[in-house]
């Protein structure tokens, strides 16, 4: 069983791993992706509890699931100070989306403006500066990615994220709006099957 | 150098959703292709990708990018039963016009077209948004994969249940799962880390 299967609860032989065993290769990668990220072979400029912070953060913004669960406990496995700031920071920028400024046109009639995330002071400051730039733009990701602009960068620069840097921290973003995607879709799914075998 | 935030000139932004052909301009400095070892080349998987400053912005972290290509390829292009490419490329598309990628939208709205052979309706999901009428089970499959777009998800048995009734099996249901959690992931990159142009 890999990651999604233990999130989601699927059993070897059940109808679901028969499902997900059609696309063997989707399945492998979408498990090579999650190691790529969260226990690379050189973790490079991002730390292991910055990785988990973030992926706590990222899918505590989703609400709570199994997947949020396994963050969390991983990060509070890496570091309680951290964990316990991520919850406070999850709990000051939740919201929903996705909202945002279209590029200005016709398009603007569908503009839904809305909030940038504010960490509180305290919260901020028990992050560390590296932390407490990554986290709003993660946040930004998560909910209003259409408000992109290149200027969004330059917090995170100055704060000392390298490019490189930068490239993991979008990935490790984007592969959790996809991760905590599949195990939400695939958990309703699992369910609905074991409602007909009933 | 590499560490500037890069800001492109001379181009336009498109300010609508199309089906024409994009460029895609980095916000951050892609790898120069004289840089890339061998393992760099390997994790674009597909050599053309040289070309591109998308995959050799991506590439500056190698083992993520290489299993997000084999993730995405296998989610697309495995059309082993399961859902139609075509409803594959819907599910995107969708997705991607309710985040806002005006990039990713024009790619995935061009290939639903071309698999479908329903031009206006895909004009009119582009035009109009993820409410437009396309007909019972594209209007199904376009709700599952907005449902699941949304943060929170709001995905549930409704949507299910509606799949099954416009003649989706457990695989075709998983298939867009995926395509719909995946364009979560795709849409977050290309937003974020550069610009649409024409």
């Amino acid at each position: 069983m890999d990651l999604i299967d233990s999130l989601v609860g699927i059993a070897p032989g059940s109808a679901l791993d028969a499902i997900r065993a059609r696309r063997a290769v989707a399945r492998d990668q979408s498990e090579a992706s999650y190691r790529a990220l969260f226990a690379p072979a050189v973790p490079g400029e991002l730390s292991l509890a910055e990785r988990f912070a973030i992926g706590a953060y990222v899918t505590g913004l989703h609400g709570a699931s199994p997947t949020a669960d396994h963050y969390r406990a991983a990060l509070a496995a890496q570091s309680p100070a951290l964990s316990e700031a991520v919850a406070q920071a999850i709990a000051a920028t939740a919201g929903t989306g996705p909202y945002g400024r279209f590029p200005a046109g016709p398009l603007s009639a569908e503009d839904a403006p809305g909030a940038e995330a504010a960490l509180p002071l305290a919260v901020a400051e028990a992050l560390g500066p590296r932390l407490a730039a990554a986290l709003p733009h993660a946040h930004f990701l998560v909910f209003h990615p259409r408000d992109a602009a290149p200027e969004r960068f330059a917090p995170l620069l100055a704060a000392g994220w390298s490019t490189t840097g930068i490239v993991t921290l979008s990935q490790i973003v984007s592969f959790l709006a996809y991760q905590v995607r599949v195990v939400a879709g695939l958990r309703v799914l699992v369910d609905t099957l074991a409602e007909g075998a009933a | 150098m590499t560490d500037a935030i890069l800001r492109p000139e001379g181009h336009t932004v498109p300010a609508v959703f199309t089906r024409a052909q994009l460029d895609w301009l980095p916000w951050l400095e892609p790898m120069p292709e004289a840089a890339l070892t061998p393992e760099h080349v390997a994790a674009l998987v597909d050599p053309a990708r040289v070309k591109s400053g998308y995959f050799r912005l991506l590439v500056r972290d190698p083992a993520a990018l290489e299993a997000r290509t084999r993730t995405d390829k296998d989610i697309f292009y495995n059309t082993e039963a399961g859902l139609p490419r075509a409803e594959r490329e819907l599910a995107a598309a969708a997705a991607s016009r309710l985040n806002g990628c005006i990039y990713c939208a024009s790619v995935h709205a061009r290939f639903a077209t071309t698999y479908s052979k329903r031009q206006e309706d895909v004009d009119r999901l582009l035009a109009k948004g993820t409410g437009a009428e396309l007909g019972e089970r594209w209007n199904a499959i376009v709700a599952a994969a907005v449902a699941l777009t949304e943060t929170p998800m709001r995905f549930g048995p409704e949507h299910v249940a509606r799949l099954r009734a416009a003649g989706l099996n457990d695989l075709a249901i998983s298939d867009l799962i995926h395509a719909a959690s995946f364009f979560n992931w795709a849409n977050r990159l290309m937003l974020s880390l550069g610009e649409p142009a024409t």
